[in-house]
């Protein structure tokens, strides 16, 4: 194999920080392939949960219980007629969702699945993460704008608005927890995304539960400043449907209209992920200060393996309980197969668990721990898709000034007030 | 405390692939975007575009920020202006009623004194270009594709953390001096937007 594409195994550096553009490339194509396949399941699983929350079935037809749902989406998207208002402003109108899927994708770069599982590390990684999901707004904004129609144009101010104010406390939230990575010999932080995680590592504890309350207070404003970013239940005024037919894309359709979907779902994995990685541990497993045995290590690492067993398990389950009826056949193989594949998966998994138990430096080992990592995070992002959900199908939608006054009055001095008290904390403990 | 966790980047850690690559066609793509950008803002008839023009330059500017090995900088560029500001801009251009304002003559008649300015600013330039030399001491080292990549790597990811201690020591009463400005700013605009306090 050729040089640039050897030289990289065996590093524990990221391909961005070890200079090697065939891996960083490829760690590319990997992470907007596996966002987009996200994606497409949030889709499925908004669409179902929302459905149960609402004691209905949801989608059924397209496949069993509705699991090919998506891609029939997708086609019909791509199909449809492509329509540009005759008094849009033609050129924004097709550059705008292309603003906001650039920005979404962007900040891709810098998320670090695993300590060397990350295109890149920079050390402005949180700014720019920061910084690049607030251009992604100015897509919507613009889109609202080039409508150049009512209903869009206000969508689009509420979101402009509501946009600069949660930045400000979301960025205050993300400070304190900088401030909380400087507690070392060193006394200097970072805003690299792996050196925060490195910090809670190195100190033993995620940064949710350090100087509690302190840092639990920190995520819960970031919890709720990063739902107004991204317009969602119940902060989604920008796309209001009662008052706004659909707000900013209310004149989009066909594939413009799902690039805007497309950024919003890959911007909430990307917010999801500066939660995760600042205060939720990023990518270590539970307990990997207290439960720290080899044998706890062995046992984590089935994890992965178990989880896709377990979904196996209910597909296997769905095949049997399906109707016996003859129209429902294919779909019966069709499931029967999935639930083989998942189950093959989980055999590999397991297999390789047991194989790389060993600490050392052999590339089950190795490529076992990176599985973990990514497991992980991962399942970390999962559990925030859905309290997406669980919000959307929980609560009523803000009235805007409600939601200014939140912003401003309430999250704004709570997120100070945490902020000078973990920069006192930290130097009376240190 | 384990050192060798903590120290986010060592600065062994760096491997070749670190000295920057294709800097002359990176540095004339971005000042070419600046540059067109900065040219559509004041061309440009309508606001929002020229809003758009603007976020434009704003970011190549980011770039070349970047390829001055300022990171920090780099993202403030990105967080406040490209991100905060502009929208704020966009906001204000979408709240007032553009129409009559396209209609407006768009050169008015102090270009004479623009004019002046410009020459002078250009001319300030020039002789930077030319005498920089001299005007300014030679300590920064020269940055080049085939320079020693550990001095990079030294930049590169000391920036922030040699910018912080900066700020909170030498330059911090420039700092807070500054942070007043951005305060009288503040307050100005509450007193002319309320009515009353």
């Amino acid at each position: 194999m050729p040089n640039f594409i050897t030289s990289y195994f065996g590093s524990t550096l990221t391909p961005g920080a070890a200079g090697n553009q065939f891996w960083a490339l490829v760690y590319v194509f990997v992470i907007f392939t596996g966002v987009s396949v996200a994606v497409m399941a949030m889709n499925w699983l908004e669409r179902k949960a929302l459905a149960h929350f609402q004691i209905r079935l949801g989608p059924m037809r397209v496949g069993p219980h509705g699991l090919l749902q998506p891609i029939a989406d997708a086609i019909k998207l791509a199909l449809k007629e492509d329509i540009i208002p005759a008094e849009a402003d033609q050129f924004i109108f097709w550059v705008a969702p292309l603003i906001g899927l650039l920005a979404a994708f962007t900040v891709y770069t810098v998320i670090p699945f695993g300590p060397s599982e990350a295109v890149s590390d920079m050390n402005i990684g949180i700014l720019f993460m920061l910084g690049v999901s607030s251009i992604g707004v100015l897509g919507i904004v613009v889109a609202g704008w080039a409508s150049n129609s009512h209903y869009p144009l206000i969508g689009a101010l509420r979101s402009s608005a509501q946009m600069v104010s949660y930045e400000v406390a979301m960025g205050l939230a993300v400070v304190s927890a900088v401030l909380m990575t400087s507690m070392n010999e060193k006394g200097t932080g970072t805003l690299s995304m792996i050196g925060i995680v490195q910090a809670q590592q190195q100190q033993g504890i995620w940064f949710i539960f350090k100087f509690f309350p302190l840092g639990f207070i920190a995520f819960a404003i970031f919890a709720i400043a990063m739902i107004a970013e991204t317009n969602r239940a119940p902060f989604d005024m920008a796309e209001a449907e009662s008052e706004l037919t659909a707000g900013y894309h209310t004149e989009y359709s066909g594939l413009r209209w799902s690039l805007f979907m497309l950024a919003e779902y890959a911007a909430m994995i990307a917010v999801s992920s500066i939660a995760i990685t600042v205060w939720l541990g990023g990518w270590m497993r539970p307990f990997p200060n207290l439960l720290r045995a080899p044998a706890w290590d062995f046992i984590f690492s089935l994890f992965p393996g178990l989880t896709f067993a377990g979904l196996a398990a209910i597909a296997a389950i769905g095949t049997v309980r399906m109707p016996s009826h003859s129209f429902f056949k294919i779909q019966r193989i069709g499931l029967a197969g999935f639930a083989a594949v998942l189950g093959l998966i989980s055999f590999l998994l397991l297999v390789l668990a047991v194989a790389g138990r060993s600490p050392d430096a052999s590339v089950a080992a190795r490529f076992n721990a990176a599985i973990g990592y990514v497991y992980w995070f991962v399942l970390k992002i999962a559990v925030f898709m859905y309290l997406f959900i669980w919000y959307r199908a929980t609560w009523p939608r803000y009235r805007f000034d409600q939601l200014m006054r939140v912003g401003w009055k309430v999250l704004l001095p709570i997120s100070l007030a945490v902020l000078i008290l973990t920069a006192i904390v930290g130097v009376l403990v240190s | 405390m384990n050192p060798v966790i903590h120290s986010v980047a060592p600065m062994t850690m760096m491997g070749p692939g670190m000295a920057p690559v294709a800097t002359p066609f990176f540095f004339y793509m971005l000042a070419g975007l600046a540059i067109a950008g900065g040219v559509l803002v004041i061309v440009l008839r309508n606001a929002v575009h020229s809003a758009l023009s603007l976020i434009v330059t704003l970011l190549a500017v980011t770039g070349l920020y970047l390829m001055l090995y300022a990171p920090f900088v780099a993202a403030v560029q990105i967080f406040v202006y490209a991100g905060g500001i502009m929208l704020l801009f966009l906001f204000v251009i979408m709240l007032v009623n553009i129409d009559r304002a396209a209609k407006d003559r768009r050169f008015n008649r102090i270009w004479p004194i623009g004019l002046a300015a410009g020459c002078g600013l250009f001319a300030l330039f020039v002789s930077a270009f030319v005498k920089g030399r001299a005007l300014f001491p030679d300590r920064m080292m020269a940055m080049s594709e085939s320079s020693n990549t550990q001095q990079i790597a030294d930049l590169l990811y000391g920036n922030v953390d040699r910018m912080g201690q900066y700020r909170m020591g030498p330059y911090t009463f420039a700092f807070e001096i500054a942070s007043l400005l951005l305060l009288v700013a503040i307050l100005g605009a509450v007193i002319m937007t309320k009515k009353k306090i």
